[in-house]
């Protein structure tokens, strides 16, 4: 045998190396997570969820669940306790992910592959049940922390704010109501304020999507009122998704309404549809 | 205020901080003038000359100071309670040391000029892969910084990736700075098994028992815990600061308004690791020793000690705390060696349960008391 046909032979063109292979998994995956920076709403919605599935220990915390958020809308979301509506504001923010389904933010960007952080920088902003807010800094420290920019170690040990960003923060301050507060440590303001701050600091995201959960929990009526405007003022520029139980409240912002139970959807339509839907009495006022 | 000339912008707020700084100029002057140009200029006055053993001792807790800003800025502002923080320290002081070992050459009591002492009694016959570049400073220098951020990186990447924190994290540290206390208690280690590295006699090619290289290294850990304090100032003081508070008190919302908390933290732990193996490098030329008594446990944990009693997440209180529980310690350890332990612990019993800020928060509370009364 020559040397050319013993390359030939080493180099056998049947032959295929593992590391030749390229391995389904990751091709799938590949073709998945592609999760362009730009958000894609050209069909509509701007948030699918579709056949998702979380279970904790056998409970089924959500079964089979799927929902779509329009571009700008604004959704309440009611449903008793344990229904799911907090498991699904998890499977959204990336803190829980689903055992089954599709999780999708616009046509590209599928949540369930990627992390908090980049699910929040992506424009999925969320205010927690009890309201969170950083306690030891002042209310422009907090809003200045949510700001919209780059959020990197680096970064931020030398960033000073320039004139359009304080500009920002001063005009959040206004929507909010809490100028007055500038400079209060946040723990000294009163529950509602808190919500508020909570509300103003998703804002400085800048986020396509606001998930809030039960924001007038613990509110006066005065208070109500204000984050009811707040609220609506809100839908339009960003996609608003309310989680609450006060009726009133949600009849009061709401035009679409979506009723979960058990973990799925039970019903979904305007406020009146959906009371005088008759599954959705025997849920809430039983057999 | 014409003090305010003297500091950067960041600092113009920090009250404490500034009366610390002056202070500590003014006590590095006061060493300097009595032990170096007093005894050049007017020797007759030689009365005033501070001993040695001041000396050595003030810089020593200069080192310490250093090292309780590195865990304030831990678990201060970040609220990682590291108990193994002395380990960061120990690594620091243990390259100083390979180079103060290097720097013996033929001087040794066997006359090797290649070999350490305890590695000709060990019977070796050439010095261990890492020993080598140790006999350059510049190169110490880099280990100084390198080795206690390489270990605290790789540490921090696998805890805080694995989001443990709390109690759980504590106790890891823990078991770090005793895993390692056991490692460098083997002779196999070649680092000089449980005597450690000592007998050192030349830094720089000066003699660490003369007076003029005890003021220097006595400035230079001035100067090193001035800078330290500085530099952790201008970091809690930045946007970066901030973001390691709010990790602290809402981890949660850090991370949901879109900030990777993972490398928020491992930064500060990182940075807090370089800065306690500055203060250990600095503090081995001073003791003249480094052993493996100093990854103990015990040391970490008297560390958060001072913190505590100083005042956690001020910087300069964690100051104060080294100060005056090292001062402590040196006076009960001479006077009634046997109550030591129990001052230490009636002091951190006494400072959680009426001080829960610390002695800054004392002063604190009577500033605002004062504010209050002329209001």
């Amino acid at each position: 045998m020559n040397t050319l046909a013993r390359v030939r032979d080493v180099l056998r063109r049947d032959r295929t190396f593992n590391h030749t292979i390229v391995e389904e998994n990751s091709f799938l995956q590949g073709s998945h997570s592609v999760h362009h920076n730009t958000l894609d709403t050209s069909h509509g919605p701007v948030l699918y969820l579709e056949n998702v599935s979380v279970s904790f220990d056998g409970f089924q915390a959500l079964n089979k669940l799927s929902l779509y958020i329009d571009d700008g809308e604004l959704r309440c979301i009611i449903g008793p306790n344990g229904a799911g509506k907090t498991t699904m504001m998890d499977v959204i923010t990336g803190k829980t992910r689903p055992d089954t389904g599709l999780v999708y933010f616009g046509q590209t960007m599928d949540l369930t592959q990627m992390a908090e952080h980049d699910i929040a920088t992506a424009g999925i902003g969320r205010k927690f049940q009890k309201p969170t807010i950083f306690p030891e800094h002042s209310v422009w420290e907090n809003l200045e922390l949510a700001m919209k920019t780059d959020k990197g170690v680096w970064h931020t040990l030398f960033t000073v704010l320039n004139a359009e960003q304080k500009a920002r923060i001063e005009e959040v301050m206004l929507i909010i109501g809490l100028q007055k507060h500038c400079y209060a440590r946040a723990n000294l303001l009163s529950h509602g304020q808190k919500q508020w701050l909570e509300i103003g600091m998703l804002l400085m995201q800048d986020p396509r999507v606001l998930l809030v959960d039960e924001p007038v929990a613990g509110m006066t009526h005065q208070e109500m009122d204000r984050t009811a405007e707040l609220l609506t003022s809100l839908a339009g520029k960003h996609s608003v998704v309310v989680v609450e139980h006060d009726m009133d409240f949600v009849r009061s912002i709401a035009n679409q309404v979506t009723v979960l139970h058990e973990g799925s959807v039970l019903a979904e339509g305007t406020m009146d549809e959906v009371q005088h839907n008759q599954k959705v009495i025997e849920v809430y006022l039983g057999e | 205020m014409i003090i305010n000339r003297f500091f950067p912008q960041f600092m113009h707020q920090d009250t404490g901080g500034k009366w610390l700084l002056s202070l500590l100029a003014l006590v590095t002057i006061i060493v300097i003038v009595l032990n170096f140009l007093i005894p050049l200029l007017l020797p007759e006055l030689s009365v005033l000359h501070m001993s040695n053993y001041m000396v050595t001792l003030l810089g020593k807790y200069l080192c310490l100071a250093l090292l309780a800003i590195a865990l304030d800025l831990v678990w201060g502002y970040c609220g990682i309670l590291s108990l193994g923080h002395a380990a960061f320290f120990a690594l620091g002081g243990y390259a100083m040391g390979m180079y103060l070992m290097r720097q013996i050459g033929d001087r040794g009591v066997y006359g090797n000029p290649e070999l350490p002492d305890f590695m000709v009694f060990l019977n070796w016959h050439e010095l261990p892969w890492y020993w080598s570049g140790f006999e350059s400073f510049a190169f110490t220098a880099l280990m100084i910084l390198l080795v206690p951020g390489l270990l605290a990186y790789v540490f921090g990447w696998m805890t805080f990736r694995s989001r443990v924190t709390g109690v759980y994290l504590s106790i890891m540290t823990q078991a770090l700075t005793y895993a390692l206390m056991l490692a460098f208690f083997r002779n196999e280690m070649g680092l000089g098994g449980n005597n450690g590295l000592t007998d050192f006699k030349d830094i720089l090619g000066f003699s660490l028992q003369s007076d003029g290289t005890r003021i220097i290294i006595f400035t230079l850990s001035a100067i090193a815990l001035a800078t330290g304090y500085i530099a952790s100032r201008f970091i809690v003081e930045s946007k970066l600061g901030k973001i390691v508070v709010a990790i602290r008190d809402a981890e949660l919302r850090t991370r949901f308004i879109g900030y990777k908390v993972e490398d928020f933290k491992l930064w500060i732990f990182v940075f807090s690791a370089m800065l306690a193996g500055v203060a250990g490098a600095l503090y081995v030329p001073q003791v003249g020793i480094i052993n493996p008594g100093e990854f103990s446990p015990l040391n970490s944990i008297e560390l958060a000690i001072w913190v505590a009693i100083g005042g956690r997440g001020t910087l300069f209180g964690a100051v104060i705390g080294a100060l005056l529980v090292n001062y402590a310690k040196t006076y009960f350890t001479g006077a009634l060696p046997e109550f030591w332990l129990f001052a230490l612990g009636t002091l951190f019993i006494v400072s959680t349960l009426y001080l829960p800020k610390g002695i800054v928060g004392l002063f604190e509370g009577f500033q605002n008391k004062l504010k209050e009364k002329t209001a």
